[in-house]
């Protein structure tokens, strides 16, 4: 079973979520916040990496280049530019799709691998997968895909998906079973879900909320997932001892044992 | 002009509500660049002057009718999104190679309106905004338009700054959020996490050539944290602008819809203090 933790607004306790569910239930966990992967702080496994990721990207024979301009007419990104006698070409603009050396007809262009990240795996109590997008790289999508082909549906799968509601985050949780979005009760965080939710639900996918800080904003998260029949499988109070084992990377089901039992209950009513 | 971009790197640090309360002491264009998740527009309440559909890249259909389920197009598309020929829309990344393939032109692009561009008034003066239809894609493309929107505002108006929250993260839509802007102001917080995004976020800056300062909020949460990064910024030579304590007030005024600088005199003055110290920056 493949379940993505997600929250559309960043900061809500995602990380915190995805890596106390990891603990109490002894599953396998996927850091795909390959922007910022945190959840190895908590989890301190020893990492080694195990894969680089690219992305292809083309590059131009300018012996064999007539500058038709067929390429860069046909570049969704605007990534090529053909000069009179030279090529320009924008490296962070090109999406590695090849259709440039596809409808090149002078055969001046072939592809090359450009690294634009990594992915690493250890084990401490439990075993974590995690991506990493290098520094100045755009495209955290591709990453988040390799690291997905580590994912195997007969285990316990759980994915700490990227904040925000664009594409790193859908693509952490396509082809998830269960989604739990993490907010926070205030009107930054009820804003942020309803988008969320838009998404979760455009891609069928069965979900539940938790709300995380509870007591330190309003109730306007609450009295919404009431209204629409959203199932809120758990509220964390706001708790001083919480947000300081957090700040020292320390999950907080090994401190609070009884928090255990809240994870696995939780995970049982999801399966 | 100049441009300023409050970023984070780890999400939730409190950008917005330092955003938010920069529009009580400054006067500049606010652009909420954080199209996918965009929060500016609850404490500024605009009024919206003006409405701009925003198309995205254009994605792929197949024609049934035409279609003879060959598979070209599947293997061809790097980004796996064709499936049991359909194209999901979601992953679709608009690069018309699955048109180029198929053999009997059963593929077509289509454009569609996937956002929107907001001009508006708030009870601080102008503010563009850009909102992203949910699971749509291209957001660093709707990020650059926002900017230009608010440049030619600003330039309207005859104003000189242009403030810009940005997105959590150090990918596309933030490249596209702090990159050619003057100074970028990373929002720290004294926590593991927060510490290692922070680093990130300002190997980004870096790396963009982008000028940058820190502000640690909610400083006093973890003290022996906030060394930690005191520490880090002096090693790299980067100056900490302010501190600004862990107070309830913050999630009490954003409940109310209004900025700190409004809701708390005294947060107001040291919110002041941070914001010259930023504008000096600036000279
Ligand atoms: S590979 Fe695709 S995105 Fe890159 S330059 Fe060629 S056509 Fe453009
Ligand atoms: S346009 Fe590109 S990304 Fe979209 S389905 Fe076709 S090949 Fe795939």
């Amino acid at each position: 079973m493949i379940i993505t933790v997600a929250s559309g607004k960043g900061g809500t306790g995602k990380t915190t979520v995805a890596v106390n569910l990891a603990l109490a239930t002894d599953a396998k966990l996927y850091d795909c916040d390959v922007e910022e992967p945190n959840a190895n702080i908590f989890i301190k496994a020893n990492l080694q990496k195990i894969e680089d990721v690219f992305l292809m990207n083309p590059s131009f024979d300018l012996n064999k280049c007539t500058f038709c301009k067929k390429c860069a007419e046909f570049c969704a990104y605007n990534a090529i530019a053909v000069l009179p006698s030279d090529i320009l070409f924008f490296p962070e603009l090109c999406s590695g799709c090849g259709g440039c050396k596809i409808v090149c007809e002078h055969d001046a262009i072939t592809e090359g691998k450009k690294k634009i990240g990594e992915i690493y795996h250890g084990k401490n109590e439990v075993e974590i997968y995690q991506g990493i997008l290098n520094i100045g790289e755009a495209r955290a999508v591709p990453i988040i895909t390799k690291l997905k082909s580590y994912v195997n549906k007969q285990n316990t799968s759980i994915l700490d998906a990227p904040p925000g509601n664009g594409c790193p985050a859908i693509e952490a949780m396509h082809g998830a079973d269960f989604v739990i979005l993490v907010t926070e009760p205030t009107p930054f965080g009820l804003h942020d879900l309803k988008i969320a939710i838009n998404i979760v639900r455009k891609l069928e996918i069965p979900f539940g909320v938790i709300i995380n800080r509870y007591g330190i904003g309003d109730e306007g998260v609450e009295k919404y997932c009431k209204e629409d029949g959203i199932e809120i499988l758990m509220k964390i109070p706001y708790s001083r001892k919480i947000a300081e084992l957090y700040s020292a990377g320390i999950p907080f089901v090994k401190e609070m044992k009884e928090w255990k039992r809240n994870f696995i209950e939780m995970y049982e009513a999801i399966k | 002009m100049r441009q300023i971009a409050v970023a984070s790197g780890k999400g939730g640090t409190g950008k917005t509500s330092i955003v938010a309360s920069f529009a009580s002491l400054t006067e500049a264009v606010f652009a909420d660049c954080d199209v996918d998740a965009p929060n500016l527009h609850l404490i500024l309440k605009p009024e919206i002057m003006e409405r701009i559909p925003y198309k995205g890249m254009k994605v792929a259909r197949i024609d049934e009718e035409k279609c003879t389920e060959c598979g070209a197009c599947q293997r061809a598309c790097r980004f796996n999104a064709i499936e049991n020929f359909k194209v999901m829309e979601e992953k679709c990344e608009g690069c018309k190679v699955c048109t180029l393939v198929c053999p009997v032109n059963a593929i077509s692009m289509y454009e569609r309106v996937t956002g929107h561009i907001y001009t508006a008034n708030t009870r601080f003066g102008n503010f563009v905004y850009g909102l992203l239809e949910a699971g749509e894609e291209a957001s660093g493309k709707l990020v650059a338009q926002v900017r230009q929107k608010a440049r030619e505002v600003a330039e309207k108006k005859g104003i000189d700054l242009i403030i810009i929250d940005s997105p959590a993260g150090i990918g596309c839509p933030v490249i596209a959020s702090i990159g050619n802007t003057d100074l970028v102001i990373i929002v720290a917080e004294p926590t593991m996490a927060a510490i290692h995004d922070m680093e990130r976020i300002l190997s980004v800056a870096e790396h963009f050539k982008i000028r940058a300062v820190v502000v640690v909020n909610k400083y006093d949460i973890n003290e022996g944290m906030t060394e930690k990064i005191e520490r880090f910024c002096k090693e790299k030579g980067i100056d900490i602008v302010g501190k600004i304590p862990f107070n309830k007030k913050f999630t009490e005024a954003m409940v109310k819809g209004l900025n700190i600088v409004e809701y708390d005199e005294n947060i107001a003055e040291s919110m002041r203090k941070i914001w010259n110290k930023i504008e000096n920056k600036l000279k």
